[in-house]
């Protein structure tokens, strides 16, 4: 976790946000994220993030699941308590695909959602700094880290000439924190409080 | 210009003039007021059926099995009925959600929500039948492959009913986790609107630290095409699996291979009626009538025919193999004690409700019509229930000694715990319809700009354009 310097600009149409994207990138600037209210196909790409993993993960996940019930159904009837049951065969493979394909689908689906949460920091009681309060409403907002290298009134002149609104600088903590969003903390506010107590 | 580009001939999803801001402000605000006048009467509706239920089902297990009418020939009745009627319901948000989703139909968007929120309500009713009807409800748990002290001693994975605990638990926590991670953008919406502090704290936590970026949106994306993809074979397994309680047994009647089909095709049937049921009331009182369009409810009317039909061929194909089976045993239960017989009033109830009825659909009038949708999505549902209590009673009451031929009529805790699950998903569904956002915020907004009214409007100018011109702006947009 690390405190950090942003500008933060506010975009109203995902035909004006697409070319300033692009437009920071080749200025090379650092742009921390753009947040979104929905999903926009593209800007991922448009952004240079790498496509993610999660489906092979999925893909590990359920042929974890798959070799899971076959092994340890084919265990009990055959090591654990070989039982006669109408004198069908121990390895009775049709009827072990209903549960064999029920745990694939299980193992998949619950450990693609866990890793989706890890990797994203989603739990309750986690709390992240929210740059603008419409970021979830109605308004694409682009975030840029402010470098030693940068200087944030630059930065501001060419969000602005990029076609961004409402555009500021926010000191924050970057990554997530345990917090409750009915109380306007955060770490580095509190540590400045404490020092100004002591 | 948008990125992409749907034909004015098609049906806007969205009616009226939205932004995305006007988008959340409809689907957001009725969790912030207080409630109506009606949703408190519903509500306590519910409730009053749900203890009702409660008290059913404590009288069941006080006195024992015995308090239902069960016995030696029919062992299965109301109990066994409403778990697969309601397993049935259940299945229309996952086919909305999943099914939809891949094959790109837009209109899911609008009642996707709604209709996974009635999947999971219906197979927490649809649970509580087969616990309780195990008579000794405490030892519930034996159905688990647990290592237990008695040996071990496991389950026998060569039982239909058991591959029926592992379908349906699968399928709740998948359909659960669909939905949750669905869900998630739109309670941090409500969130970051939220006024007072209570809501802050509650949304916050519901929302798992949502902030919309762009990377956890292409992860989120991924999620839900996979889980679509699992979701898809699944919803088709589940109902397959619960016809297998019936199939590979050897009961005249249930000992058919048309049985997975047909049953999924019935799911989907019912399900679709039950979704109609609870939308229309849902988009009369919350007043979305410009998200839940009567395309919408057209679409929906569509699959209904469609079920229907498979469903009623399936049953004259019953009829036919019944027949041409030349097996005499089957040939009595459908020709003697299905299509006649004491119970043969219920055999006709369901072939009125499910395969004639539902013909009115082929009429476009009658599918964009809120009444008569209404109606006979209600038909379709007591036709569905009929459906299942013939499968079920009408096999077991003449079996293959005539002396042990018997008759049924439920008792009391029977109905009682049949309504009470009736309180247990209203009341679900109304809490649902009060807290969370009844229809995905965050997929309309995405649809909005090729599919919503104002924008279709503006698209009429380049439907006049020729495709190679459209074509190139697309390509030199940015």
């Amino acid at each position: 976790m690390a405190v950090k310097k942003f500008v933060v600009g506010l975009f109203d149409d995902e035909a004006v946000l697409f070319p300033a994207v692009k437009k920071v990138r080749t200025a090379g600037y650092k742009l921390h994220d753009v947040y979104t209210p929905f999903p926009i196909h593209g800007l991922d790409h448009a952004m240079g993030l790498r496509e993610t993993s999660l489906h092979t993960a999925g893909f590990i996940y359920g042929i974890t699941g798959t070799t899971t019930a076959l092994s340890f159904m084919s265990w009990v009837f055959n090591v654990d308590w070989p039982l006669n049951i109408g004198g069908k065969p121990h390895f009775p493979l049709p009827a072990f695909i209903p549960i064999t394909f029920e745990l694939t689908v299980l193992f998949a689906a619950v450990g693609m959602v866990m890793t989706f949460c890890y990797l994203c920091q989603l739990m309750p009681g986690v709390k992240k700094h929210i740059f603008h309060p419409r970021q979830t409403d109605d308004k694409f907002v682009m975030v840029i880290e402010l470098t030693e290298k940068t200087n944030a009134e630059e930065v501001k002149t060419f969000l602005a000439a990029a076609g961004a609104q409402d555009i500021n600088e926010q000191k924050a903590e970057a990554g997530w924190w345990f917090g409750r969003y009915d109380k306007d903390d955060e770490p580095y506010l509190r540590k400045i409080q404490t020092a100004a107590n002591a | 210009m948008h990125l992409k580009y749907e034909s004015t001939l098609r049906e806007p999803l969205v009616d009226g003039v939205k932004d995305y801001h006007q988008v959340t402000e409809d689907i957001i605000s009725p969790i912030e007021g207080k409630p109506g006048k009606l949703w408190y009467v519903g509500f306590f509706i519910s409730l009053t059926l749900l203890g009702f239920g409660a008290f059913s089902v404590f009288w069941q297990i006080y006195f024992g099995v015995g308090v239902w009418n069960l016995n030696k020939t029919i062992g299965w009745g109301w109990d066994i009925t409403n778990f697969v009627w309601w397993v049935g319901i259940g299945h229309a948000g996952t086919l909305i959600s999943a099914i939809l989703l891949l094959f790109r139909q837009g209109w899911r968007t609008g009642v996707n929500r709604a209709a996974e929120a009635m999947t999971i309500f219906a197979v927490m009713c649809a649970g509580q039948f087969p616990i309780i009807h195990m008579g000794r409800v405490w030892m519930a748990f034996f159905i688990l492959p647990y290592p237990n002290t008695r040996g071990p001693v496991w389950v026998n994975f060569n039982s239909p009913l058991l591959w029926d605990v592992f379908a349906i638990s699968t399928y709740f926590t998948v359909s659960l986790l669909f939905w949750y991670s669905g869900l998630l953008p739109d309670f941090a919406t409500v969130r970051d609107r939220a006024k007072t502090k209570l809501r802050k704290l509650l949304y916050g936590v519901a929302a798992f630290g949502w902030t919309g970026s762009t990377k956890h949106w292409q992860r989120h994306e991924a999620l839900s095409l996979v889980l679509a993809g699992l979701s898809t074979p699944l919803v088709l397994s589940v109902h397959t699996i619960v016809s297998f309680d019936f199939a590979t047994s050897v009961i005249p009647g249930w000992h058919t291979t048309i049985f997975p089909p047909y049953f999924v095709a019935g799911a989907i049937f019912s399900g679709f009626a039950m979704v109609q049921t609870l939308l229309i009331i849902t988009r009369k009182i919350l007043h979305l009538e410009e998200y839940i369009t009567l395309g919408h409810m057209e679409a929906m009317n569509k699959v209904i025919v469609l079920t229907g039909s498979v469903v009623g061929c399936a049953y004259l194909t019953e009829l036919f193999m019944a027949w041409y089976g030349a097996n005499p045993y089957e040939f009595d239960t459908f020709f003697k004690y299905r299509a006649a017989g004491p119970l043969g009033w219920s055999y006709w109830i369901m072939m009125t409700c499910n395969v004639i009825t539902p013909q009115v659909f082929w009429f476009r009038k009658m599918r964009r019509n809120v009444a008569v949708t209404f109606v006979m999505s209600i038909i379709v549902n007591i036709g569905m229930w009929f459906e299942r209590f013939v499968i079920i009673c009408t096999s077991l009451y003449r079996d293959y000694l005539p002396s042990s031929w018997s008759y049924y009529r439920p008792s009391w805790p029977e109905v009682g715990f049949y309504m009470g699950t009736f309180g247990l998903f209203f009341t679900c569904f109304f809490l649902f319809a009060k807290y969370f956002p009844v229809i995905a915020v965050a997929e309309i907004k995405a649809i909005l700009k090729t599919s919503g009214e104002n924008y279709k409007e503006k698209m009429e100018v380049y439907e006049e354009e020729s495709a190679e011109k459209f074509a190139h702006d697309v390509a030199h947009a940015h």
